[in-house]
């Protein structure tokens, strides 16, 4: 069965989606996705979508839910790349995606994460060291 | 074979040349945009397949195979003439002119005769009426094709995506928005974001005459689309009117940001973007400072 890789890149998961998704591959996604945020504990999932052309209502849901998903387990979700297309299809089946953020590409997706956690993190990180430090 | 197309064989040359002079002392003859000879190689066009299809006997029917030339010619015509800009009359004068000489030329031939020349001018001019009808539906409908091709031209030339700082993009629009309007306004919008990797592009409503719930909503879905993509959009040229608008229908443009002009919408988005702009207290030199 195909299955879209999910990448961790530090305390982040990065899926790029170079197929168009079909219902199957999409629930897939989702259920991966997930398993892998609680597994791995990720604080942000970067979802890129440039290469994706074709979107249906099925799967701008899928998208929302994987936000919300993600969002109950304290991890935030960016879209990436979305093609002009993709986007006017969205907004005319009435799928505004509230709750997703997006970015105009990885690079800015990844600084936009960065600023939605990545202080706190960092600090937290801090935190931790000092704390090992100290028992040390 | 009758009168008029024995005639039109006979005495083609005087009848052209009749019908010429008719056509040029019409006062609103645009010499300026035909040659007399371009006028002169037409006529002659059109009375020689005149001639021919009448010697068939079909005198009634304009749309049977005989008669396809001429329609030919007079649709090649009025269409040109549409394109060139020539009035509806000038363009009806043209076929009707022939009409009176044709009945002149009559009128000589069969002086005396009164019950034929009736029965031939009759048929002449039920013949040219029916073209010049042909002629009149193919102007217009050259007419319409120009009009066509001009809205198609403004609906373009209207919606410019300017890149007025790295990252920012401005998109002015004039004129109404509707649907068909929306989505080239979108399109081009979202192409250009992508092409430039703007994260912030206004949009700047001061041209549009009146905000109904509709051009509202084609609104709004230009920004959700924009955020779909990744990026900011803010609204700006806000007028009073339209203000009110837009509080009295009822529309919630509250998760929008919106601006009164688009001064303050490029100052927003220059905040947005860390970008500050100083102005030197040396007056020669503007210097912009990121």
């Amino acid at each position: 069965m195909d299955r879209i890789p999910i990448l961790k890149l530090g305390p982040f998961l990065l899926v790029t989606i170079q197929v168009d998704l079909y219902d199957r591959l999409a629930l897939n996604l989702e259920n991966d996705l997930i398993t892998m945020v609680s597994k791995t504990g990720a604080r942000g999932v970067l979802i890129d979508i440039s290469a994706v052309s074709i979107v249906d209502s099925f799967m701008g849901r899928i998208l929302g839910n994987i936000a919300s998903m993600s969002g109950i387990m304290d991890a935030q979700t960016v879209v990436v790349g979305m093609q002009p297309a993709v986007a006017i299809t969205l907004v005319e089946l009435g799928l505004t995606l509230q709750g997703v953020h997006t970015a105009l590409d990885v690079e800015k997706g990844m600084e936009l994460l960065q600023d939605k956690i990545g202080p706190d993190y960092l600090q937290e990180q801090d935190e931790e060291e000092e704390l090992d430090d100290r028992t040390e | 074979m009758n009168t008029t197309a024995q005639l039109l064989h006979s005495k083609k040359k005087t009848i052209l040349e009749s019908w010429m002079s008719n056509q040029l002392s019409d006062q609103g003859l645009r010499d300026d945009l035909i040659s007399n000879e371009e006028l002169h190689k037409q006529s002659d066009e059109l009375l020689n397949g005149l001639a021919r299809a009448m010697a068939t006997g079909n005198t009634d029917n304009i749309y049977a195979a005989e008669y396809e030339p001429i329609t030919e010619i007079l649709s090649d015509i009025s269409i040109t003439r549409a394109r060139q800009g020539f009035s509806p009359r000038e363009t009806g004068m043209y076929v009707l002119s022939l009409k009176k000489a044709i009945a002149d030329a009559l009128e000589q031939e069969l002086a005396g005769q009164h019950e034929q020349l009736y029965k031939e001018v009759m048929m002449v001019n039920r013949l040219l009426d029916s073209l010049s009808v042909v002629t009149f539906e193919t102007f217009i409908k050259g007419r319409e094709e120009v009009i066509l091709r001009q809205s198609d031209e403004i609906s373009e030339i209207s919606t410019p995506v300017i890149k007025v700082w790295e990252g920012i993009l401005a998109l002015p629009i004039i004129g109404t928005l509707d649907s068909a309007r929306t989505q080239v306004v979108m399109e081009s919008l979202l192409q250009e974001i992508v092409n430039t990797g703007s994260n912030i592009a206004i949009l700047d409503i001061s041209g549009v005459p009146a905000v109904d719930s509709l051009v509202a909503q084609h609104l709004i879905k230009t920004v959700s689309a924009t955020r779909l993509m990744g990026a900011e959009c803010i609204i700006s040229g806000i007028r009073a009117e339209i203000a009110q608008t837009i509080v009295h229908l009822g529309i919630d443009l509250s998760n929008i940001k919106t601006k009164a002009s688009l001064a303050s919408a490029l100052q927003l988005a220059f905040s947005m973007n860390r970008i500050e702009v100083k102005s030197h207290s040396k007056s020669t030199t503007f210097g912009f400072k990121r």
